[in-house]
């Protein structure tokens, strides 16, 4: 999934402090899963949201929505009723979220109120951690299913640098050294040999080195 | 003879090759390269030129290598794949290859976080082995890593680092393999202190054959004060200094303490040089280059050869 964090307040307060209608947005997806923007974290905000106004004397009015997914249009046009109503639209989705609200409102000012961060996987209740780099050109297969790219804090490919000790990063304790986890899956694996392929020099092209990135399916593209 | 570099002919001609290290200054101040160098004059047979040593900005290595070439001194340029992509890299190496720059040392680089520059990107387009097969190829085959011909190759003598005292061990002597086989010809090792550990390596090295397809040169570093070992023990990543180590300097008096540093590593020296498959040793007296010639003379590596 993707995930975020929600900004801090005074970030979020700094953007709309002269709206007097807010519509602030939710999305049921990454987000609500990484309990950074679903209806929950909608309903927290508008009420610190709320009283922060309260405090300084001035009030504001906030309607809370939640979408089923806010980055696909059939989802965000369940907004066009209640748009005019808004002097702004807080969104509490990922970045493609504010954008696809961004794309079909034209003349509405659209803020975030999350800051994006990386996709990953929940290691445990509250802790998630990133998985996947969304290079383009996908190097499981050759790494024992553990991502260099991702994980490796030099996105090393072929092995650990001379930092890795009693299997954390030289970069700090909290981070897993990945080819230590990588080694050890290739030995659990009995295929530790296949260490010592080199992968070659990476072709980022599919990552950002070829601009934005768009995938058209012919088949289901109108 | 595959390339015109110091450091290879005294390897061919079958000596025990010596290397020192320059690291340059944090400014435009030529003189620090120069007196820094000068104090290596005679006793080494190149000298490397760190890039960014522990990604602190600093003159580059590129330029800091060049004063050394004007000074007649060989440069092993040192490159890490840390500050700049394959476009940038590969244009230094011809760039330092047509100023007689010949010896180059292939290095992933110590990441952002650690210099005085973390909220840099690190850029790290090629890894270590990934680079020492473009230098290769480059070298070899007259092509950039993009495939277009080179016209003027650059003919570098390609080195890389090796640590046989990080994590996970019994992956050392593979990840060596590997960088044998993207084209390395001499190696050089992270500081040795632990011998016991650096001889289980050898052992795995030797038993591969490895030591007959790449040049080893064994890394160490004169301690200056019980201070010092005591923080490479415990911060610098990658370090393995023993206690008994420690010990010894925390026993000696503080003003004797610097003697002690270069007596033991005079002694790792000589072992060291017993040790079958080490073919040089590496000198890395980090803002101490004026222990270097006690210690290449009572190791019994002075003269240097003329080759």
């Amino acid at each position: 999934m993707i995930t975020a964090e929600r900004k801090p307040l005074a970030e979020i307060i700094d953007y709309i402090d002269n709206c007097r209608r807010i519509l602030l947005v939710g999305c049921n997806e990454c987000v609500t899963v990484c309990a950074a923007g679903g209806r929950k974290e909608v309903a927290m905000l508008a009420s610190a949201m709320q009283m922060d106004f309260m405090k300084r004397g001035k009030t504001v009015d906030i309607r809370e929505m939640t979408l089923e997914r806010q980055c696909e249009p059939e989802y965000v046009e369940e907004l066009a009723p209640f748009i005019d109503q808004a002097d702004a639209v807080v969104s509490m989705a990922c970045g493609c979220g504010v954008q696809e609200v961004v794309r079909r409102f034209r003349g509405k000012r659209v803020y975030p109120a999350v800051n994006t961060s990386f996709m990953g996987a929940a290691e445990r209740p509250g802790v998630w951690a990133e998985r996947c780099h969304g290079c383009g050109n996908c190097l499981l297969g050759l790494t024992g299913g553990i991502c260099p790219i991702a994980r490796c804090s030099k996105r090393l490919m072929n092995g650990p640098c001379g930092g890795s000790s009693k299997g954390k990063c030289e970069v700090s304790t909290e981070i897993d050294c990945v080819w230590q986890l990588i080694w050890d899956r290739l030995k659990e694996l009995g295929i530790e040999d296949r260490y010592e392929e080199i992968i070659l020099a990476k072709d980022w092209r599919t990552e950002r080195g070829g601009g934005p990135r768009k995938i058209v399916r012919e088949d289901l593209a109108q | 003879m595959i390339t015109d570099s110091v450091l290879e002919k005294v390897f061919a001609a079958g000596h025990i090759a010596v290397t020192g290290e320059c690291g340059p200054p944090r400014g435009a101040m030529p003189e620090v390269v120069k007196e820094k160098a000068e104090k290596l004059r005679g006793y080494v047979d190149a000298v490397n030129v760190t890039d960014n040593q522990t990604a602190m900005v600093r003159m580059s290595s590129f330029a800091a290598s060049l004063f050394l070439q004007q000074m007649d001194m060989p440069p092993v340029m040192q490159m890490v794949c840390r500050d700049r992509n394959r476009l940038a890299m590969q244009a230094d190496i011809i760039g330092a290859y047509a100023h007689g720059i010949n010896t180059l040392l292939c290095l992933s680089g110590d990441h952002p976080h650690f210099g005085d520059h973390p909220m840099a990107a690190g850029v790290f387009d090629l890894d270590s082995i990934q680079l020492i097969q473009t230098v290769k190829r480059m070298r070899d085959e007259g092509k950039f890593q993009g495939g277009a011909d080179i016209k003027g190759p650059p003919k570098m003598f390609i080195g890389a680092a090796a640590n046989p005292f990080a994590d996970p061990f019994e992956l050392r002597v593979a990840r060596l393999a590997k960088k044998v086989r993207a084209g390395v010809d001499f190696i050089q090792t992270q500081c040795i202190y632990n011998m016991d550990k650096f001889e289980q390596w050898m052992k795995g090295v030797r038993e591969r054959e490895l030591h007959k397809e790449v040049y080893i040169m064994a890394g160490v570093t004169p301690m200056k004060s019980v201070g010092a070992a005591r923080y490479m023990k415990n911060k610098v990543p990658g370090m393995d200094v023993p206690d008994h180590l420690v010990e010894r300097m925390a026993k000696t008096p503080k003003e004797k303490q610097a003697q002690e540093g270069i007596d033991i590593c005079v002694e790792t020296i000589q072992r060291l040089l017993s040790i079958e498959g080490v073919a040089g040793i590496h000198i890395m007296a980090i803002e101490w280059e004026s222990a270097v010639p006690e210690i290449v003379e009572r190791s019994g590596l002075y003269p240097r050869p003329q080759v």
